[in-house]
């Protein structure tokens, strides 16, 4: 039986890879029993929604401006880099 | 096509790929430098002066040089502070037989509450807490983008230890936003 510490570990992983038929298995009897990691299952799910908004969120936000000293730099720097031909 | 064109693609998109790279890798600094590098990266390309959809193929490059800084990243947090430490020393979390230490709370979160501006300025504030290269690690992974597929493929270098540092990262994210989000709502 796996612990509430191995069960969060492959809940994480389950995120990032996928889990072996025998890591699935104990992991869903382990759910099934315990509240505390169905809700940290969950709470994942909701950290991994959040993020995408964040993410938008500055995307699109329109005050933000790259800051003028770094637009010139870069212009600079386009100048003496011409296109290939 | 000439440098002219550039200087206004500079204009025209600088901010929104700005944007872009800071939302990903939440460095004002190396966003500066990636989105440079990105219009250098350009210039130089020889097929640039057939681009018509300049804003999409500028930020295809962009996301080249994001994953770019966090390979390096990602060699650096593997070789430096996680060699000794495989179990990611959950111990503040668990007790010593594996369970819960403070048990995850009920989250009654309203369809709408990820839109609200309060839980996300709470959320970058718990992402700011994170060490800088963690948050960058976190953010790439999980962020849903386009190619996810390639960040994860990138990822793979160093697999394990990506692992455990993801599992730390959204360990002192959840933690995070219970206390400070739950609890300024007072659930």
């Amino acid at each position: 039986m796996l612990s509430c510490k191995q069960a969060s570990q492959l809940t994480s992983q389950s995120l990032d890879r996928p889990l072996t038929l025998r890591e699935r298995f104990a992991l869903q009897l382990h759910l099934m029993i315990c509240k505390y990691c169905r809700r940290f299952s969950q709470h994942l799910q909701t950290l991994r929604a959040a993020i995408g908004k964040m993410v938008d969120s500055i995307e699109n936000n329109d005050t933000i401006k790259m800051p003028s000293a770094a637009k010139k730099r870069i212009a600079d720097q386009l100048a003496t880099n011409r296109p290939q031909p | 096509m000439t440098t002219a064109n550039m200087h206004d693609w500079l204009n025209d998109h600088g901010d929104f790929l700005y944007r872009f790279a800071l939302a990903r890798l939440r460095d004002p600094h190396l966003a500066e430098d990636v989105v440079q590098e990105t219009f250098l990266a350009a210039i130089k390309s020889p097929s640039f002066a057939e681009q018509s959809a300049p804003r999409t193929w500028l930020t295809g490059i962009l996301k080249h040089k994001i994953i770019d800084v966090m390979r390096k990243n990602v060699r650096e947090i593997a070789a430096s502070d996680l060699m000794d430490d495989e179990d990611g020393n959950m111990d503040e979390f668990f007790d010593e037989t594996g369970h819960w230490a403070e048990k995850p709370l009920a989250w009654d979160i309203p369809d709408n509450a990820l839109e609200q501006q309060q839980f996300l300025s709470i959320l970058q504030t718990c992402i700011d807490k994170l060490p800088a290269k963690l948050a960058q690690l976190f953010l790439m992974r999980d962020v849903h983008d386009t190619d996810n597929e390639e960040i994860c493929k990138e990822l793979n270098i160093t697999t394990t230890n990506a692992w455990v540092m993801l599992y730390r990262a959204r360990m002192g994210l959840r933690k995070c936003l219970e206390i400070n989000w739950l609890g300024g709502l007072k659930v």
